[in-house]
């Protein structure tokens, strides 16, 4: 009995991180401040929830685990491919940014760092 | 032996995907395993010696659970940014150095930075990573290398390389 409230607890704080996400997508400035939430809470959240229903019915907690390890590997990747195609179809980071060292060795063709390797 | 090493590697994912010590099943995993391992010996990596190194093995596995602890700190601490009414962050991107050299290892490092706290991994060049980070403490090279990717080289230097 033990295993099922604490795979409704898990379920409960996943779908608690997937709002806070959704939430952060509305109140954040910019498109990469957007993608922070929008990558680690979905992440954490999904995990937790996947990982809930794996305990919840202990039979598929294997199964689970696996796609939890998928996400994993894969979801980084895409919202890394997000943020870089954004920054070179030249979205502006938002008013309030400290700097964009990025955009600095853009200019310079990034020749330094290709050399040094 | 390049060979050898692959075929396990490969039967291991067999078995652990498949979930049955069924005798039947076993057996077409290790002919299948072996098959693709001579028509493609670098499907293990271009160092495949390096499966059969158990340190490697006890590294990652204490890694699973400092990755685990900074990922639960990270999302704590956007979420608790985002339901903050004045909406505190202070976002930039900055460059930062590392050591590793090997693919695997930066493909890893690059993944964990954009899982944990507030940080985003941009792009990559050579040695240089560039990271969109929301509350930038450190502007320079070596002080935000030392914030963000120290932590987590300790573990992957021996993982990978």
């Amino acid at each position: 009995m033990i295993y099922k409230i604490l795979g409704e607890v898990l379920i409960f704080i996943g779908a608690l991180f997937l709002f806070l996400a959704g939430l952060g997508i509305v109140r954040m400035p910019d498109v990469y401040n957007r993608m922070q939430t929008g990558t680690k809470a979905t992440t954490l959240g999904a995990i937790s929830l996947i990982m809930g229903v794996g305990i919840y019915h202990p039979q598929w907690i294997f199964k689970t685990g696996i796609i939890s390890l998928f996400i994993l590997l894969t979801n980084p990747v895409s919202s890394h491919s997000l943020a870089r195609a954004s920054h070179n179809s030249g979205i502006p980071l938002t008013k309030g940014s400290v700097l964009d060292r990025y955009a600095e060795d853009k200019k310079k063709g990034f020749k330094e760092e290709e050399n040094d390797s | 032996m390049n060979v050898v090493v692959s075929t396990i590697v490969l039967f291991v994912i067999w078995v652990i995907m498949t979930q049955s010590f069924d005798p039947q099943e076993m057996s077409v995993g290790l002919v299948v395993a072996a098959i693709i391992s001579l028509m493609a010996p670098g499907v293990a990596g271009p160092e495949p010696r390096k499966w059969l190194q158990p340190k490697r093995y006890i590294y990652a596995f204490i890694y699973i659970f400092y990755f685990l602890y900074a990922m639960v700190k990270a999302n704590i601490d956007v979420a608790l940014r985002v339901i903050n009414p004045k909406l505190p962050i202070n976002p930039g991107i900055v460059k930062v150095k590392t050591k590793l050299k090997t693919n695997a290892g930066k493909l890893a490092l690059a993944n964990s930075i954009t899982l944990t706290p507030g940080t985003l991994s941009v792009d990559i060049k050579g040695k240089y990573l560039y990271i969109h980070w929301i509350d930038v403490k450190k502007p320079d090279i070596e002080g935000a290398s030392q914030e963000i990717v120290r932590g987590f080289e300790r573990f992957l230097e021996v993982i990978f390389e």
